[in-house]
């Protein structure tokens, strides 16, 4: 007799989900994609370019969509995992809508949220005009506009890095890991659209881990002319002529400054994702002080759950750039066939 | 009479403690300020002294603060302080009454059994006997609630109960000792005379029915005696010293003297007047929320007492005043806490006299001159104004209450200058709240010549903790209020016209301006002209700590969060649209502890105020109508 198509199910159907999906079925492995949003694609779907290269976003997307259209692949989307428990040696999901989906095997690939720029109310996001965050600025450029409220041009724009990460006054005192170099890469595309337009960058650290990051940074610097200065920016507000003045302490220069900026951009680091917690909390899974969900080990076991056929894939574990989720999810994917065959 | 000696452990004690609060009291007052030893003086010849007579005898006697808390907690109270004191009057009136001879030495009235075994078999002296019987059950009622208490704390209500030193233990014992051997004492010379009083009486008799009570009688009596002067000796090194400081905490207080901002003899009063009973243990946040439970306002008195290093106990506090509010002893805990912040560290182990003097020198030194200064800040020009708006650093970290702020003086008409806009200089209560007075008052000074200058009528901040500072240590001409109180003026003149909004909202009084300040009615008369106010437990004078004071610089951000989280949890159980609160650090706070929406009040008023009419541009007309096509 031949033996059973062993099922997986993928919580999750950004750039982990979409990989360790289309890996799965490649091996014939029937799989369920289970998606929150409309589409599938998570946050990729609102990139424009992609550091380091600053190719178009729509290349990584293009590869995911062939990689997920696969007769093996069913994919359930405005749809999230609540709940996942054992019955025997199947997993039993219970979905959103009430339902529920029964497989060998769950891999959670639940991502990231971005940090909500509110919740730094110090600088001003939702309450003075021309402060926006990272991902409203990806939107302008999808646009190839990058103006003010009142639709001017800015000749000044500052990028404020970590906002949301390493912040004990905001409960993260993680590290984005790809903030910096985002905005390095999102400084030289303001330099290439708007020439006129003088660009600041304020940061702690320039954490430059990937390869030709330090590379971009340097050009970012020599090409393009983008201004660096080291210092947390502690608060924002607005002037008579409507332009944003920030305070900050220069820590290189040893003192305080103070500068008027037409356009702010709040770089947002990553948090666990509300579903992913709701998941965590409603399921067992162990998450850790980062409340990103705790791996059952550092160094060799990072996809494993530490319950048996629930398996980690992607940003749901620890913030990653695109390359090492992929490689990630693939490895959850070696890691889930591995269980499958020991059953 | 051989077996008389027995009565000299007692007598020893008495002696000893007498003399000693005499001794200690005299110290205490001799060392009071000029100006303290006046007030006290003229105290004790006037109302105050009437005063200090009721509330000995409504607090110290019947405990009538503990009662209203935990009427199981004050009956305990009572029946031991009230019953005793009861138990001596009535035993010297005894004594004297029916005694050999009149003036009696207290120890003919504290063991009458003894000396008159025969007495009370009829009439009223009978009648008596059953009185002193029934004043002594009294007492041992609460005794056995004592007991409970210190072995299952959670039977009378106490969640938390502070640990005890072995002389504490020592004493407790001795204490529990003296009733039970009275009872036992008398019970036995009773049964073999025959005498006694219902209690006495009946118990003798059963006792003597099978045991050689003559031959026992008098180990009890020792007992009685032993117990009663070992206590009255260790009294002094012990909590139960709380006792007779606390009568004269009461005089101090009463006649007008209070903690002020250095250490002087009515500090130390306050410290030996505090029982150690916990009650602040059980209010205190840190330890209800975030598990914290050695740093609280008794340990930290305790520490101060004995001399011990409590550096880490005086940083670690909230300084919300919350303890404050429920110390049955009315001590000052937060300006005692302040005190001891200002003196900077204490060695680990008691100080010679000799070691004290240096540090007391050292620390004269440091105050005259001070190593850090602000003396690179340069005086403002001058700029006239009636009503003058000092945002501070808080309130600058939350945008939207100056954005709120700024649309509801607009819309008042009100002729404001923004003192800060620009960015401006520290209130200095920060500094205060540290223990670094003289830097502070650097900065007091610099925003006092600002306000002076600017001959304004009113200051108005957003900040309860600017506020408190402002009314509290600066010397201004203008008015000082709160943005709440401002506002509530404006709604009260008529220039403020606002509308109704469908809101259901909880509102967070905040320390500095609740407790520490006292203005609960014009937050709450502002929020109910425009929304609809729904009540919340432990608000006003109990109101909780949103957990983001700027009173503790050690606790984690980890406790911070449970002492926010939890304190937010109480405020929106009713599950209401909006937390308002009136301080920019509870906003921030509870902003990352709840769900709700959590707004500044001028927020809210500023949502009610009527939409500015636009000059429309073409181009928005054209929306309108395109809107209004597709609705």
């Amino acid at each position: 007799m031949k033996e059973k198509t062993k099922h997986v199910i993928v919580a999750g159907g950004g750039v982990a989900g979409m990989e360790a999906a289309g890996s799965l079925a490649e091996m014939g492995i029937r799989v369920t994609l289970v998606e929150k949003g409309e589409d599938p694609g998570g946050h990729l779907l609102q990139w424009h370019a992609l550091f380091p290269g600053r190719r178009p976003a729509e290349e990584v997307r293009k590869y995911l969509r062939k990689r997920i259209a696969h007769e093996n692949i069913n994919v359930i989307t405005r749809t999230t995992v609540e709940k996942v428990r054992h019955h025997g040696h199947e997993i039993i999901a219970d979905l959103s809508g009430g339902t529920q989906e029964r497989a060998d095997a769950l891999i959670v690939a639940t991502g990231f949220d971005l940090f909500d720029a509110h919740r730094k109310e110090e600088y001003g996001y939702g309450i003075y005009d021309n402060v926006i965050t990272s991902a409203d600025l990806e939107e302008m450029f999808n646009r190839k506009r990058v103006v003010r409220t009142d639709g001017s041009v800015p000749s000044r724009i500052g990028f404020i890095h970590c906002v949301g990460s390493r912040d004990e006054k905001v409960n993260n005192n993680h590290c984005s890991k790809v903030c910096c170099v985002s905005a390095v890469k999102q400084a030289i595309e303001v330099r290439k659209l708007l020439p006129e337009c003088e660009v600041f960058c304020f940061y702690m650290d320039m954490r430059m881990f990937g390869p030709y990051y330090e590379e971009l940074y340097r050009e970012s610097q020599e090409v393009h002319n983008v201004n660096y200065i080291r210092g947390k920016v502690s608060e924002a507000s607005v002037n008579i002529n409507n332009r944003l003045v920030i305070k900050v302490e220069d820590t290189l220069a040893g003192r305080p400054l103070k500068m008027e900026l037409d356009l702010m951009v709040l770089m947002v680091g990553m948090e666990m994702s509300k579903p992913g917690a709701r998941l965590a909390e409603t399921s067992g899974l162990s998450t850790g002080i980062n409340r990103f969900l705790e791996s059952a080990d550092h160094h060799y076991g990072s996809n494993r759950s530490g319950v048996a056929g629930i398996f980690y894939a992607g940003t749901c574990t620890a913030p990653m750039n695109i390359t090492d989720t992929i490689s990630h999810s693939r490895a959850a994917v070696e890691e889930t066939v591995r269980y499958l065959g020991s059953k | 009479m051989n077996s008389e000696i027995f009565i000299w452990p007692f007598n020893l004690g008495l002696y000893f403690i007498l003399i000693y609060s005499v001794v200690r009291s005299t110290i205490w007052f001799r060392s009071l300020s000029r100006a303290d030893k006046l007030r006290l003086q003229r105290g004790f010849f006037g109302m105050p002294f009437m005063q200090s007579i009721r509330e000995i005898f409504m607090e110290s006697l019947l405990h009538r603060r503990i009662f209203k808390k935990n009427p199981v907690l004050g009956y305990m109270h009572m029946s031991l302080a009230f019953g005793w004191f009861l138990l001596i009057v009535f035993g010297t009136i005894e004594a004297d009454f029916f005694g050999e001879r009149h003036l009696n030495p207290p120890s003919h009235a504290i063991f009458f059994r003894w000396f008159n075994p025969e007495h009370g078999a009829s009439g009223l002296a009978a009648i008596y006997g059953h009185w002193m019987d029934f004043l002594l059950v009294f007492i041992l009622s609460g005794l056995l609630l004592a007991v409970v208490k210190r072995f299952i704390p959670g039977m009378m209500g106490m969640k938390k109960t502070t640990r005890h030193t072995w002389t504490d233990r020592i004493a407790l014992t001795s204490l529990w000792l003296i009733f039970p051997s009275r009872l036992l004492a008398e019970g036995f010379t009773c049964g073999v005379h025959g005498s006694g009083g219902f209690l006495t009486g009946n118990l003798g008799a059963a006792l003597t029915s099978f045991l050689p009570a003559a031959d026992i009688a008098p180990y009890f009596w020792w007992l009685y005696s032993l117990s009663l002067g070992t206590f009255f000796f260790l009294l002094p090194v012990t909590r139960y010293f709380h006792i007779p400081v606390e009568l004269i905490l009461i005089f101090m207080r009463n006649s007008g003297i209070t903690t002020a901002d250095r250490w002087s003899a009515y500090s130390e009063v306050q410290t030996h007047a505090c029982s150690s009973c916990g009650i602040c243990i059980s209010v205190c946040q840190m330890s209800r929320a975030a598990g914290i439970n050695d740093m609280q306002s008794a340990y930290f008195i305790k520490g101060l007492r004995n001399e011990r290093d409590i550096a880490a106990i005086t940083a670690n506090c909230l300084m919300c005043g919350r303890c404050d509010e429920v110390c049955p002893v009315g001590i000052e805990l937060g300006p005692l806490r302040l005190i001891e912040r200002r003196q900077g560290e204490r060695p680990a182990t008691r100080l010679k006299f000799i070691d004290r003097y240096g540090l007391t020198r050292r620390r004269e030194q440091i105050e005259r001159e001070p190593t850090q200064s602000y003396s690179y800040l340069v005086p403002e020009e001058e700029e006239q104004a009636d009503v003058l708006f000092f945002a501070g650093c808080m309130t600058h970290l939350t945008p939207s209450v100056i954005v709120a702020m700024k649309k509801i003086m607009e819309s008042a008409g009100v002729m404001y200058r923004f003192m800060d806009e620009e960015g401006g200089v520290c209130c200095g209560r920060p500094l205060m709240l540290a223990g670094r007075d003289r830097e502070a008052r650097e900065l007091i000074n610099h925003n006092s010549d600002i306000i002076w200058k600017s001959g304004a009528k009113t200051l108005v901040t957003s900040c309860p903790i600017c506020y408190k500072v402002f009314r509290e240590s600066y010397y201004l001409e203008a008015q000082v209020m709160h943005h709440s109180e401002f506002i509530n003026l404006l709604i009260e003149e008529g220039s403020l016209r606002l509308g109704y909004l469908h809101r259901r909202v909880v509102y967070h009084d905040p320390c500095d301006l609740g407790r520490g300040s006292g203005i609960y009615d014009e937050p709450r008369a502002v929020i109910s002209y425009v929304a609809e106010l729904q009540p919340v437990p432990e608000a006003r004078s109990m109101s909780l700590c949103c957990g983001g004071s700027l009173g503790n610089l050690t606790l984690s951000s980890e406790k911070r969060a449970l002492i926010a989280a939890d304190a937010a949890g109480t405020l929106t159980r009713s599950a209401p649209d909006a937390l308002i609160t009136a301080c920019p650090q509870c906003k921030k706070t509870f902003a990352q502890a709840t769900e709700t929406r959590v707004s500044d009040i001028a927020e809210l008023v500023a949502v009610a105020l009527p939409k500015p009419v636009r000059r429309t541009r073409s181009r928005s007309s054209a929306n309108t109508v395109r809107t209004v096509a597709d609705g």
